[in-house]
């Protein structure tokens, strides 16, 4: 298994080192401006990230297509790892929230507070005034400060006293949780699931990634070398592109037979929403750009629907105990490509 | 993984062991106690191991149950190998299979066989119910088959049963085509002889008081008659049954030796025609309106008109007949028939024997004889009941002079004995009287309870002449039936009373409805199938023909029903893009790269590139041409570059020439 992981990781970018010699015809000069800033942020994020080519992309596409990330996992797989190289890599502002149970929607949206010098109340924003937010273990605060955390996410924007402010942009909430220890948690109920574009898990590292990482230096010196290798106007202008990803009619029918297939009681109780379907198209627009194509196959969608469509679903019968992956799987195969 | 899979979910066993259960329940009233005891032990076990999660009993544990059972059926059945054995060992070795089931396959061989099973059903009981309840009881099975083939377990109770009930629909047209034209044996449906046939109710080759009076309480139907000509008269309607010849003083019995002699017979009047539907009753009398004629083939007449079938009826059989309403017969009888008809036993019944010597001493002429008994009869206090009392040595004597309550065999029997002591040759004729018009199903429906006795003399001039003494003591049981003619108090069965015209009206649907499975479903014999294939315009089928008919029908019905599915699954023609890449997978699958359903076309260029390395780059163009013509935006004029790309495409595919197999490494 792990070494035909790696063939395939190493065919991925083949694809991306090499995409015009395999497909000389299907690409707009476009996407070639779009390509190489692409791939030369995942390569440097791979450089601290080891081993975990999929899931980067997965990372960047929920970035460029302006979703939010849940990444549930053990502690020390190398989430705030992930978060910090992100920040360091596109050159954003992190701002780390970790979530307790005393955490008050204060603590995450400013507070104003009176300044005897000038005479009046002054704002003080809370950590949520940042581009990349890691919110640590997310389940572990009560609904009330969870809640500030969504709203924020849904609105961009955070109304503190009456007084709306927007956040900035780009605006990129990774929230992690735990997902082995609930006892005295708030695990996110499915309405707050379904705010978060993906969800993603990253796992342990095959042997030799983990050989790499424990021959090779210290991540956190690494990252503090790192320069930034797409500005703000890169993100900006590939936000904007994921829009114009093509999607013909024909990756339409097989959207809507995916989410047909969905609410198909007997397998899902509960089928992908109109809301996920969108983010479904919308997440796979954002992995077709990072494929380096102008337009959506069914494979970028099969390749985004883990990520998406895993915590959004639920099993029944015998996929009761199936976890999000098992599910998306299933659902792939239960709909015939022509 | 794989073993996993193959495991069974405890909810198919429990239904599982639930429908055999209810499959074998009927099998209880004639299986040996032991036998039913240890299927229900059986079934009772697997449901515990199934609760429990239980492993089934070992193999060696199994192996001896089985050959305990296969040495108790030996034991228990002997050398007769018949239903009942069989049945059994279907039975016990169905409830070992069940106990050692885990699989998924274990389960289907348990459901064939209790398909099996069902059929078995039908070996004992033919009826109406029993045909629904085998029919609720397959859509369970097969919707229990339904779910231990569906591995995931997704589906629901109420998507099993509509999946299974859709299967058995879709069989049902092969069914029909096999009943109505599969070559047919004559014969009953199911031609198992009957073992036994003491539960059989009907008519005997005996008569003692009490005899017709205890058939009297059966509402069992005897035998049901459409009429092709208007139906006569109720009270006209005397169906002949057995003729009873000798009298040991208690006991009136059926002739031992019978003449076959034809007899002469004058036909007044006009002839009715009937059909006949005769309940198995074990005996060999078919029953016809007086004086009957056309007898059917294979049907002997015997010289006192009795109609006897070559084998005891032991189905139900249907037979088409003619009758004389108006009649002379026996003009010439023969000495020894006329001698015989005049036997007594001796030393019984003395008061009789005097009271018949009065009688003719005071009237002489045979006629005027009879008549004066038929008046004793009616002037004098006699009762006609259900319930009569019983009587001693001097049957006769007492029943005439002490009791004075009696039923139809009652008055037969002292009228016979009267003429007979007066010297004039009398007989006791038995069979049914009269019936009752089933107005839903326009037929008439003739029960036991309309059993009845009646005599008949012989007067020289006139020959053997029917006199029913019942007719003179209670007219109402002639004319108007049997229930009018009883006491209110009497035990008849509720549907012959009758008083709930509701009730009345459902059964004589119900019969109506019976009587149509019977004669269709259950007496479809050869003939009613060369009827009906010659009303299809086949005049004179062999059984090739047949064969050609019941393939042909079959292939085309499974045709159509195919040609339904495959429509529903194709997808909506027109695209040919679509139509391309299709035939660019089957030509990569011929070559040993098959596509998965749900594969990406990228995904599965670069598996088929893997896998057959020598077409690598026309495998890359072809996919390449396709995403861009189904995938990629089609640019500002579409309408000029896509015919050429589509033929492009077309032309790549066209030339991909693939070896056969995949290559050797």
């Amino acid at each position: 298994m792990p070494s035909d992981d790696l063939a395939q990781i190493s065919l991925n970018a083949l694809r991306f080192l090499a995409p015009a010699a395999r497909r000389p015809t299907s690409r707009s000069p476009a996407t070639d401006s779009h390509q190489a800033p692409v791939a030369r942020a995942l390569a440097q994020l791979g450089e601290i990230i080891l081993g975990k080519r999929v899931q980067l992309k997965l990372t960047l596409a929920c970035l460029l297509a302006r979703g939010h990330l849940l990444i549930e996992d053990l502690p020390g797989v190398g989430k705030t790892t992930l978060a910090q190289s992100l920040a360091a890599c596109l050159g954003l502002r992190l701002q780390r929230i970790q979530f307790t149970s005393d955490l008050l929607p204060a603590d995450i949206t400013g507070v104003s507070i009176f300044d005897r010098t000038s005479g009046s109340f002054k704002f003080h924003p809370g950590p949520i005034f940042a581009q990349i937010i890691l919110a640590d273990e997310v389940n572990r605060a009560t609904p009330k400060a969870q809640s500030a955390l969504l709203e924020a996410m849904e609105e961009r924007q955070v109304t503190v006293e009456g007084e709306t402010r927007a956040l900035p942009e780009p605006f990129f909430v990774i929230a992690t949780q735990n997902p082995s220890h609930q006892i005295g948690t708030f695990p996110l109920p499915e309405s707050q699931l379904d705010r978060f574009l993906m969800r993603l898990r990253l796992g342990y590292p095959d042997p030799q990634a983990e050989r790499l990482l424990l021959e090779g230096r210290d991540r956190r010196a690494m990252l503090s070398e790192m320069s930034p290798c797409l500005g703000l106007q890169d993100i900006e202008r590939l936000q904007g592109a994921v829009r114009e990803v093509f999607v013909s009619p024909a990756i339409l029918d097989y959207l809507q037979a995916l989410l047909t297939n969905s609410r198909d009681a007997r397998a899902f109780p509960h089928g992908l929403s109109p809301r996920a379907g969108l983010s479904l198209l919308q997440a796979a627009r954002a992995w077709a750009l990072v494929e380096g194509r102008s337009h959506v196959l069914p494979e970028d969608l099969q390749a985004v629907l883990p990520a998406v469509s895993g915590h959004r679903l639920q099993g029944s019968g015998s996929l009761a105990a199936a976890d999000g992956e098992e599910l998306a799987r299933r659902l792939v195969e239960s709909v015939a490509l022509p | 993984m794989s073993q996993e899979r193959g495991r069974l979910r405890p909810g198919i066993l429990h239904s599982l062991t639930a429908a055999l259960g209810a499959i074998l329940l009927p099998h209880v009233t004639h299986l040996p106690l032991w036998c039913s005891a240890a299927c229900a032990a059986f079934l009772g076990l697997r449901t515990m191991l199934t609760w429990r999660g239980q492993a089934s009993p070992g193999r060696w544990t199994l192996v001896a149950l089985a050959l305990a059972c296969a040495l108790g059926i030996a034991l228990g059945f002997g050398a007769a190998f018949g239903r009942d054995a069989s049945v059994a060992l279907l039975a016990l070795m169905l409830g070992l299979k069940l106990l050692e089931t885990q699989s998924s396959r274990d389960a289907t061989v348990c459901i064939c066989l209790g398909y099996f099973l069902i059929i078995t059903n039908f070996l004992y009981s033919q009826t109406i119910p029993t045909a629904a309840c085998m029919l609720v009881l397959m859509i369970w099975l097969t919707a229990t088959m339904v779910s231990a083939q569906d591995r995931t377990g997704a589906l629901g109770p109420k998507q099993c049963l509509r999946l299974a009930g859709t299967l058995l629909l879709q069989g049902l047209p092969v069914m029909l085509v096999l009943f109505l034209l599969f070559p047919r044996i004559n014969g009953p449906l199911w031609g198992f002889p009957q073992a036994n046939n003491s539960s059989l109710t009907g008519l005997s080759d005996r008569m003692s008081p009490g005899s017709i009076s205890n058939l009297g309480r059966s509402d069992a139907v005897a035998f049901r008659v459409e009429f092709q000509s208007p139906m006569p008269s109720p009270a006209s309607l005397y169906w002949r049954g057995p003729v009873l010849w000798d009298f040991d003083g208690r006991t009136w019995n059926a002739a031992a030796m019978l003449s076959t002699a034809p007899m002469q017979h004058t036909a007044k009047g006009p002839s009715i025609n009937y059909t006949v539907t005769l309940e198995p009753h074990s005996q060999r009398w078919l029953f016809a309106i007086d004086l009957p004629r056309n007898v059917p083939d294979g049907v002997l007449l015997t010289g006192d008109y009795q109609l006897l079938a070559e084998q005891p009826v032991r189905a139900r059989i249907r037979y088409d007949i003619s009758s004389h309403s108006s009649y002379q017969y026996g003009l010439e009888e023969a000495p020894q028939a006329l001698v015989r008809a005049l036997r007594l036993p001796e030393g019984l019944n003395p008061r009789a024997r005097e009271l018949a010597q009065a009688l003719l001493a005071a009237q002489r002429q045979p006629q005027a004889v009879v008549n004066e008994v038929l008046r004793m009869f009616r002037t004098q206090l006699f009762y006609y009941t259900l319930e009569p009392p019983p009587l001693g040595r001097h049957s006769v004597d007492e029943f005439l002079f002490r009791t004075k309550r009696g039923f139809c065999e009652h008055y037969a029997s002292a009228f016979v004995f009267l003429m007979r002591a007066a010297g004039i040759p009398a007989r006791v004729v038995t069979g049914y009287q009269g019936g009752e018009l089933n107005p839903v199903g326009d037929y008439l429906i003739v029960r036991q309870s309309e059993a009845h006795a009646w005599a008949e003399v012989w007067l020289r001039g006139q020959g053997w002449v029917r006199v029913d003494p019942t007719a003179a003591v209670s007219p109402a049981r002639i004319q108007r039936g049997i229930a009018a003619a009883v006491p209110e108090a009497d035990p008849l069965p509720l549907s012959v009373r009758g008083n709930l015209e509701a009730l009345r009206s459902l059964a004589f649907t119900w019969d109506a409805v019976a009587n149509a499975w019977n004669q269709w479903v259950l007496g479809y014999s050869p003939d009613r199938q060369m009827e009906l294939l010659h009303d299809l315009g086949l005049a004179h089928p062999n059984w090739r023909t047949l064969v050609i008919l019941v393939v042909g029908l079959i292939s085309s019905v499974l045709g159509a029903l195919a040609f339904v599915i495959l429509l529903r699954l194709r997808p909506a023609p027109g695209d040919p893009v679509e139509q391309l890449w299709k035939r660019f997978c089957a030509k990569l699958a011929r070559a040993g790269a098959p596509r998965r359903i749900s594969e990406g076309p990228q995904d599965f260029a670069q598996r088929a590139a893997k896998r057959l390395p020598s077409m690598g780059k026309e495998i890359a163009a072809i996919t390449q041409c396709y995403i861009g013509l189904r995938y990629a935006d089609p640019g500002p004029r579409p309408q000029e570059a896509h015919p050429k790309e589509v033929r492009r495409l077309q032309a790549l595919i066209r030339h991909l020439r693939p070896g056969r197999g995949p290559p050797r490494t």
